[in-house]
């Protein structure tokens, strides 16, 4: 078996296109969208709509515009100029703050900044919001150890024009992620076995004496490893490129992507067992795996928008119980209790297509 | 300690296709075994059901002591099988393939290296090149040396010379017979006549079935009728009109010539009449022999008499 490892490695570094496949993939997706995302982030321009000219909120520009994350690029006096402003197109966003700031925050302990973002660039528009929000609370808490014992609260409201339902740019990382350990491990899984029975070999390893068993995990085995430094070449990139930290424990989220990770070997050994040549494995595992991943797992689209039918059939996609998962560790950090069923299901899925897929290993040829 | 061979009654079809039609032989202990047909004969379904890859239709098989469906395990541990199309990895090494192999059957290149040294010696200068660049005759002995790194009891191969130059092909055939001296069974298929000669025992297979199982010498023996080899000017042409030569059966090309078997005893009168007849269609240059027959000759008649008969 350690000979069937070895071998199977020996075959993936020395067919270029497979090693692209296996390592250029998850670097340019992953790079692809880390470019979108944080592109032009530093020096947005903003505008602001200061409705109080008080200490307060002029301290609190200050600390916007001193970040570096933001350009002043003009004060607005009324209301009405805020359109106005964004339709000029150089401006992402609009902090207005609301009259008597300072002396509200005083006597009321709370007041209200407004966010307004051009979500026609959601991706942008998410981020200037989530710094300008992070800016203002970490000024409202340097201000409530100064001002009094009550609890100080500066109360962000943010509102995104042009595109009301966006949705945050992290929810793609689980996809990717998703996606990328689906196809590594189906897809090449599968290829790699059809083309032992294309060249004839898989002749030669019926007639020896190894096991089923045997000649399945000496395949899969090489995979398993090749897709676990892919999903942490990915988290790394997430972690440096995207600045997401994995908010709940990675030791969870490595044994929950371990098993689906298996459950995707399953398959592609199932696709191989009923394709005859590496086209028909690559077609299927595309058609079968990849676009339903990317189209019915709540990757892309939401699936609460879906017709009812297809969110009947996007419960039997191992993916978008993966994607649940994924987005519960990575972003909600919860722990094993608010997604055991989801690990149920997978766990399951993947004690189906292992026995469907040792079941369906025909131990002659045809 | 080599294995002898029963079929009994094999039959095999896939959906609508008989690729086997109750095959009934026997392989002795220890000799080389030939199946000479052409492509589509059934000697691939045949080896397959020895090897125990497919299950017959219906019949059985033992090889040794064990039946092929049965005590497949057993037949997988002692049997060395070489598949018609190259069963190694063309993206590793020489070297890497036979470890491969080796270990697959719990041995190692060093332990068997003795029993494969004389094929191996030859390759072994390459041993660091990939199998996809080796020449075909290199790729055939690297394909041997992987069947036979176990030791195993039986080789079954299964057209290891076609598509192989004829110096190579000689080669391999020696490498044949000094394994047969070591007291393994050889198996093996071929469609060049030549190599019939080679073997202890053949068995002429057509769609599916046997036309003559013998020594390659009693099947030229058994040859009916004397044999004429003809050429003239016009090649193409000479074949139709041979065909519609009196007393004349099984005309078929060879090499250069035509050959023809001429169905009354006398020679001479057989022999003018025939250049009478090419003369007067306008044929130049025509020679026509008596010859010996060889396997090919016998084999093509055969074939013809089954036509004749289905």
């Amino acid at each position: 078996m350690r000979a069937f490892i070895k071998k199977e490695f020996f075959h993936i570094f020395r067919d270029y296109r497979s090693m692209v496949i296996l390592f250029g993939m998850p670097l340019v997706m992953v790079l692809l969208f880390g470019f979108a995302i944080t592109n032009d982030i530093t020096n947005a321009r903003i505008a602001i709509l200061d409705n109080s000219k008080d200490i307060v909120t002029h301290q609190i520009t200050q600390k916007l515009i001193s970040s570096g994350y933001f350009l002043l690029e003009k004060n607005i006096t009324s209301q009405n100029d805020i359109e106005e402003a964004f339709t000029q197109g150089k401006i992402k966003a609009v902090m207005v703050f609301e009259p008597d700031f300072a002396r509200k925050l005083k006597t009321e302990a709370q007041a209200g900044v407004q966010i307004i973002l051009d979500a026609s660039e959601p991706n942008t528009a998410s981020i200037i919001n989530a710094y300008a929000s992070g800016i203002i609370n970490t000024y409202s808490l340097v201000l409530m150890k100064g001002l009094s014992d009550l609890p100080v609260k500066i109360n962000v409201e943010s509102n995104m024009y042009y595109n009301p339902e966006v949705k945050s740019v992290y929810m793609f990382v689980p996809g990717i992620i998703t996606v990328l350990l689906m196809l590594v491990s189906a897809m090449m899984t599968s290829i790699s076995i059809t083309r032992e029975k294309e060249m004839g070999t898989m002749e030669a390893l019926l007639v020896s004496p190894l096991k089923p068993y045997q000649i399945i995990i000496g395949k899969v085995m090489p995979y398993v490893v090749l897709s676990f430094i892919n999903l942490i070449i990915i988290l790394l990139l997430a972690r440096f490129v995207f600045h997401m930290p994995v908010q709940g424990s990675l030791i969870l989220l490595l044994s929950e992507s371990l098993l689906f990770i298996i459950m995707s070997l399953a398959l592609g050994i199932l696709i191989s067992t009923a394709s005859k040549t590496q086209q028909q494995a690559m077609l299927l595992s595309m058609f079968a795996l990849m676009l339903p991943t990317i189209l019915l797992s709540g990757f892309i689209f939401p699936i609460k928008n879906m017709p009812l039918i297809l969110q009947y059939i996007s419960h039997i996609m191992p993916s978008k119980w993966f994607i649940i998962i994924v987005k519960n560790i990575m972003l909600k950090g919860t722990g094993i209790g608010y997604f055991w069923k989801e690990t149920l299901i997978i766990s399951g899925m993947t004690l189906f297509f292992i026995g469907m897929s040792i079941k369906k290993f025909k131990i002659r040829l045809e | 300690m080599s294995v002898h061979i029963n079929i009994n009654k094999i039959c095999k079809s896939y959906d609508d296709v008989e690729a086997l039609k109750d095959i009934t032989l026997s392989i002795n202990a220890g000799e080389i075994f030939g199946f000479i047909g052409p492509d589509g004969a059934g000697k691939t379904s045949l080896f397959r059901i020895l090897t125990s890859l497919l299950i017959p239709t219906s019949g059985t098989a033992t090889v040794g002591d064990y039946d092929v469906v049965k005590d497949y395990k057993k037949i997988r541990q002692s049997t060395g099988y070489m598949p018609g199309r190259f069963s190694l990895y063309l993206d590793l090494t020489v070297e890497e393939n036979l470890n491969f192999y080796a270990s697959i059957f719990n041995t190692s290149l060093k332990e068997n290296y003795d029993l494969i040294k004389d094929i191996y010696i030859q390759i072994e200068p390459f041993k660091k090149r990939r199998a996809g660049d080796l020449s075909g005759g290199m790729k055939q002995k690297l394909a041997l040396s992987c069947a036979l790194i176990h030791s195993p009891k039986l080789i079954i191969l299964d057209e290891p010379t076609t598509g192989v130059d004829a110096v190579s092909r000689m080669e391999f055939w020696e490498l044949l017979k000094k394994m047969q001296k070591r007291g393994i069974t050889i198996i093996v298929s071929t469609p060049y006549m030549d190599e019939a000669a080679l073997c202890d025992h053949v068995a002429l297979i057509q769609g599916g079935k046997l036309l003559a199982v013998d020594k390659p010498e009693n099947i030229v023996k058994s040859f009916k009728g004397s044999l004429f080899a003809v050429s003239a000017n016009n090649m193409h042409k000479l074949i139709y009109d041979l065909d519609n030569l009196m007393n004349t059966s099984n005309v078929f090309r060879f090499g250069e010539t035509i050959h023809i078997t001429s169905n009354i005893d006398d020679d001479l009168l057989y022999t003018e009449n025939a250049h009478k007849h090419l003369s007067e269609s306008g044929y130049h240059n025509i020679t026509i022999n008596r010859v010996e027959p060889v396997i090919e000759d016998c084999f093509l008649a055969l074939m013809d008499q089954d036509m004749v008969k289905g």
